[in-house]
């Protein structure tokens, strides 16, 4: 007599099982198979050519009607089952019943729904089934609609590639910092999302959905940052769990799936479970290959053969038509693991390779995936990659190369390639003064003036003489940025503007980083740069900064930190001294000083109070003071015509104005100013980074002091009659030296590699120029001109200051 | 071992660390950026910075006092410094972050 086989739902994995159940004993068994949907078996990876219109439905039929009929299979597709009955050993759907002498679980997954408002609104779909893909070919029908992808992971992508395709406007929403973010690396994310926007597909990121706005149907989707995207469909891609409900009613062990042995069987040795929905050994299952595999054991197990699952490595490919994206294994950083980096910026080629071992363990590929199986395999087997380490990454078709000349690229430009662009000096004139006797940097700046002005092109002319010398030139060791990248500060900064690299990924994959994700040296310049160049687009990374500026204090040598509230061209008053005297009370701070700046410092603040106290002194009006910044300081200021009997112009008035109109910049390096009223300078205007001297017939403005390490005085940038006007040229020369100096170069620094002649006719000459300077600080101040102390009063900033855990009371209990 | 639950990973930024305090001294939780979570001491055995205030690159982390680097996984401080800090083991489960407890919450003389 045959056995009565039940199977809860008809998907790829229960349906590979049948195939090898009828396969080796086609008459054994009497089958009846349930499945939710109302439809049998189709391969539901194919979804995404549907959604976007490349396959039709019938083409992804796995099983048809006749397959089922030709099997002698009962199909009772569109019944749900509600309940198992294991003593009885009966299936009950809500339409009838089935008994069983084996059962196969094979209930799938279910999407994961946020539950933000309006998530159950008309027009929200999740991306699993046909019904779900029907949905969004339905919405797409009319041109001109939009739709919000909440989701960057495979799944999203592919929703969004379909519906992109379908002609609507899309944008895909992701919570994490770049897209699949489990599959790629930051890197290769970044690739990934530069060629989706290239198809017009917006792509937000470290996006957190507030809610589906709409009224009868959804109409748009709000995120935390106050975001809104207009939306006529959302499709929920978020993720997946394995749909457990029935056999959770039934008592079965379930952990986050149903819990299966190496033999796919449940707690109950009559039940099996196959598909998204088992777990085994604590490891969930999504992609089709491991599904195969199990359903080839639940199979054996049924027939009554020996056989064990066993999870293997799994790729990953997007089936986004054009996107050429793999990875596979484990790409964490990890101990003893080490990358290897292939980047080849111009065709958008990235590669990367985990080992451990003399083993390879991941590899991340992006542009150029045809070694993909290759490289899988090496994870696979395990294959000693030792002898073939050096061109490993070249792949198959190349172990035995040669490494390319740096120097080609220079060699082969043409004589009319500009190399000096502030100078208009092309490699010609560059060639035929080296030709003409010039065999130094000195040299080559005296006689060409190439590289004499900003600098940016010293890389370049270096290569220029050593590709024309050859031996006979002694390359100078350019000094790199830091040990994940050859190019220098210059270079770099040169590269971000005229490459338009407005991302920390963007500018470590176009400028070939060797590392992941740079160092403590490279981050915070590359933050600052990209900030300066780009406020708009660019988005601060408090991660990348040094502590002082994360936490918006100076660490001090035992860990605590001074807090210093800012007093406009040093004045305050007897109510904020009054609110600096009760905080100093309030939270017990140990030393009170006035600092060269003009300003009162409270030492030795707990981190977990500076939320507090700084919400304290804002009460009373005072903001952050950013005595902890590469930005602009302090203006100290001279009392002026206001008090003293030799003051010529009013000093403290010009001192506020020009504190209040850069306070919050962020600059290469810390800024100070000072203002004295007067030649007998008491403000000591002479040895700061501006340094504005009133005479009676105007301002003299020096820049490029310091009072540090070097002791130097201001060279006189210029002498204007107006108050205005030596405001417009301390904004101008500020920005300039935002957007052209090394970080970590003070002015003065930076001025004797461009020299003032440049930074006077940049300035000072050129009016249409200087008015742009001023522009661009004010965009970039609409950005940054903000309080921190502000920004931080909230509970959820203040738990941030305050330990994750306190385990001290554990001990004591 | 017995774990102990401190809290969501979401509580500690990509690249950041927060303080757990014990009985011996705080101990630093790292989440890297592709969400691994280390636990050392916070206290650099150069100068005693806190190193939960320090750059996170890769699975290191390098000290705002004076740039000393360790490895987050043993320890150990990278290239020519020389030094360790204590290492806890940690890890992610659901969202949260677990840490092994015993040696944590023992005080000192047990």
């Amino acid at each position: 007599m045959k056995q009565k086989l039940v199977i809860i739902g008809a998907g790829m994995a229960s349906g590979r099982a049948l195939e090898h159940i009828l396969a080796q004993d086609p008459d054994g068994w009497d089958i009846t198979l349930f499945n939710a949907e109302p439809r049998g078996n189709y391969n539901r990876i194919m979804l995404s050519p549907v959604l976007s219109g490349e396959k039709t439905y019938a083409e992804i039929v796995t099983h048809d009607d006749d397959f089922y009929a030709q099997h002698n299979i009962t199909c009772r597709f569109g019944e749900s089952v509600v309940r198992i009955d294991r003593e009885n050993k009966i299936v009950h759907s809500n339409a009838g019943d089935a008994a069983y002498d084996k059962l196969l679980i094979a209930t799938g997954s279910a999407p994961f729904i946020i539950p933000v408002p309006g998530h159950d609104l008309p027009g929200v779909v999740s991306y699993r089934d046909l019904d779900d893909t029907n949905a969004m070919i339905a919405a797409s029908d009319k041109p001109g609609r939009s739709a919000v992808v909440i989701g960057g992971g495979l799944l999203g992508l592919e929703a969004a590639a379909g519906l992109r395709l379908r002609g609507m406007d899309v944008t895909v929403i992701h919570l994490m910092g770049h897209l699949m973010e489990r599959q790629l690396d930051p890197a290769a994310g970044y690739l990934l999302q530069k060629d989706l926007e290239a198809r017009g597909i917006r792509v937000h990121c470290k996006g957190a959905t507030k809610a589906i706005l709409g009224k009868d149907r959804v109409e748009a989707v709000l995120l935390e940052d106050g975001t809104t995207y207009p939306a006529d469909l959302v499709c929920m891609a978020v993720g997946i769990r394995p749909e457990t409900r029935i056999a959770t009613d039934a008592a079965l062990e379930v952990a986050r799936g149903v819990v299966v042995n190496d033999q796919m069987v449940t707690s109950d040795p009559d039940i099996l479970a196959v598909g998204e929905c088992v777990e085994h050994d604590s490891q969930l299952f999504g992609l089709v290959a491991p599904l195969y595999d199990q359903a080839k054991v639940v199979a054996a197990s049924l027939l009554g053969q020996d056989a064990a699952f066993q999870p293997v490595q799994t790729a990953t490919k997007l089936k986004v038509t054009g996107v050429d994206l793999f990875s596979a294994g484990d790409f964490a950083d990890g101990p003893g693991r080490e990358d290897i980096v292939f980047r080849d910026p111009a065709r958008g080629v990235y590669k990367r390779l985990v080992i451990e071992n003399d083993r390879l363990i991941g590899a991340v590929m992006y542009g150029d995936t045809a070694d993909g199986s290759w490289f899988f395999g090496l994870i696979k087997d395990g294959t000693d990659i030792a002898p073939m380490r050096d061109t490993l990454i070249f792949g198959p078709a190349y172990q035995g190369g040669t490494s390319a000349d740096p120097l080609a690229a220079v060699a082969a430009l043409p004589p009319e390639a500009e190399i000096c662009g502030c100078n208009g000096i092309c490699k010609g004139t560059i060639v035929a003064a080296i030709e003409g006797g010039a065999s130094t940097l000195a040299d080559i700046k005296a006689q060409t003036k190439a590289s004499a002005s900003c600098g940016t092109c010293t890389g370049l002319v270096e290569q220029v003489l050593a590709s024309t010398l050859g031996d006979d030139f002694q390359m100078p060791a350019a000094q790199p940025v830091c040990g994940c990248t050859d190019l220098t500060h210059e270079d770099v900064r040169r590269l971000i503007k005229a490459r338009e690299l407005k991302s920390m990924p963007a500018v470590m994959q176009e400028l070939g980083w060797k590392t992941s994700c740079g160092c403590h040296v490279c981050r915070p310049a590359l933050n600052f740069y990209l900030l300066a160049d780009w406020p708009l687009d660019y988005t601060d990374d408090a991660q990348s900064r040094f502590v002082n500026e994360r936490n918006h204090a100076n660490i001090q040598k035992d860990g605590t930190y001074s807090v210093v509230p800012r007093m406009w061209g040093g004045m305050t008053n007897p109510r904020e001294l009054r609110a600096i005297a009760d905080a100093a009370e309030k939270y017990d701070v140990p030393a009170v000083k006035v600092t060269g700046g003009q300003r009162v410092d409270l030492l030795g603040v707990k981190k977990e109070d500076l939320p507090h106290i700084w919400a304290d002194l804002n009460a009373a009006g005072l903001v952050s003071g950013h005595a902890y910044s590469k930005g602009l300081r302090t203006v100290k200021t001279c009392v002026g015509t206001d008090f003293c009997r030799f003051g010529t112009q009013d000093s403290t008035g010009l001192g506020i104005k020009l504190e209040q109109r850069l306070w919050g910049s962020w600059t290469p390096h810390k800024v100070k100013l000072a203002v004295s009223g007067c030649p007998r300078n008491c403000a000591e205007a002479t040895c700061k980074d501006v340094g504005i001297v009133c005479v009676d017939s105007g301002y003299e403005i020096g820049v490029g002091g310091a009072a540090g390490m070097d002791l130097k005085e201001v060279e006189r940038l210029a002498k204007v009659a107006s108050e205005e006007e030596a405001i417009d040229l301390t904004v101008a020369f500020v920005q300039l030296y935002r957007e052209h100096a090394k970080y970590l170069d003070r002015p003065y620094k930076w001025l004797a590699k461009v020299g003032l002649d440049w930074v006077r006719a940049q300035v000072v000459e050129d009016l249409e120029n200087r008015a742009a300077l001023i522009a661009r600080f004010d965009l970039s101040q609409s950005v940054y001109q903000r309080d921190p102390w502000a920004e931080r009063a909230t509970p959820q900033a203040q738990a941030g200051f305050a330990a994750l855990a306190d385990l001290t009371r554990e001990a004591a209990e | 071992m017995s774990w102990l639950d401190i809290g969501a990973l979401e509580e500690i930024p990509q690249r950041g660390a927060r303080v757990v305090k014990t009985v011996h001294g705080c101990v630093a939780v790292f989440r890297t950026g592709d969400d691994q979570v280390f636990a050392i001491d916070d206290r650099c055995p150069h100068k005693g910075g806190p190193l939960s205030e320090g750059i996170v690159h890769g699975n290191a982390v390098t000290c705002p006092l004076h740039n000393w680097v360790f490895s987050l996984e043993t320890g150990l401080a990278q290239g020519a410094d020389e030094g360790a800090v204590n290492t806890y083991p940690a890890r992610v489960e659901g969202g949260r972050i677990l840490l092994e407890a015993a040696r944590l919450i023992r005080g000192a003389a047990a």
